[in-house]
């Protein structure tokens, strides 16, 4: 079967492009929005919910499975869907193709670097010794 | 139209100001009690509320036009009338839901 012949638009666009992956761009960034969706109102609910803010009790509320996994998720597809978000706005706006190259670059890095740091700084609460 | 860019406008804010805020409150809790101290100190002055409050709007502005993104991906709403009702409804909606959180939030500390 030939892509020409898939039923849906987005079938027939999926591994086209110059990038053979522009249609996976655009449904990952739809997916993560759905799994972001559920995540962001876990975290609103999960703050209201918990009694106070102060550190001891955000700590006892991240070291536990249900708060560190969701965390966790949160880290990773937040970042991942950023990525995706502001690619497309420096895709958009960028002309040049060096400097559209560096951009995309600079903010892979930053996104990379900063859900590990997030990872990092969620493993030590969620391991730590420290209460 | 308008609601679009502000999808965008919105989504970029939670990219840096929103990631790097999570991030920064995560590396706080991390640190232990005095670390935290200084991250409240900054979350609860008046330049730190102002930029939370923006980002609670900022991130139900992306929630219910991202929701508005998703219908149309389906090539539902786009009649005039609708998808006009329905922009609107996302900005009413956005600051309906912030006002009521940060009442509920500030009600709290009181």
């Amino acid at each position: 079967m030939t892509r020409g012949e898939s039923a849906s638009p987005l079938g027939r666009v999926r591994g086209l492009g110059s990038a053979h992956h522009g249609g996976e761009h655009w449904l990952t960034e739809r997916v993560t929005s759905i799994a972001l969706l559920l995540l962001g109102i876990w975290l609103i609910a999960s703050l209201l919910l918990l009694p106070a803010l102060d550190q001891r009790t955000v700590t006892e509320w991240l070291r536990a499975p249900s708060g560190a996994v969701p965390m966790a998720l949160l880290i990773i597809i937040g970042f991942r869907h950023a990525l995706d978000g502001v690619k497309v706005v420096v895709d958009d706006y960028v002309q040049e193709e060096g400097s559209r190259f560096a951009w995309n670059t600079i903010l892979l890095f930053l996104a990379v670097g900063g859900a590990a740091l997030a990872l990092f700084a969620l493993a030590r609460i969620a391991f730590g010794t420290a209460a | 139209m308008a609601v679009s860019i502000l999808h965008r406008a919105t989504g970029v804010a939670l990219t840096f100001a929103g990631l790097g805020i999570l991030t920064w409150w995560l590396y706080a809790i991390a640190s232990g009690p005095a670390e935290y101290d200084g991250f409240t100190k900054a979350a609860t002055h008046p330049v730190g509320l102002v930029v939370l409050v923006g980002l609670t709007w900022s991130f139900f502005q992306h929630l219910l036009s991202g929701i508005r993104h998703l219908v149309m991906d389906t090539g539902q709403g786009f009649e005039l009338g609708v998808n006009k009702t329905f922009a609107i409804l996302t900005v009413v909606g956005s600051v309906l839901l912030t006002a009521a959180l940060w009442f509920y939030l500030l009600g709290l500390a009181k």
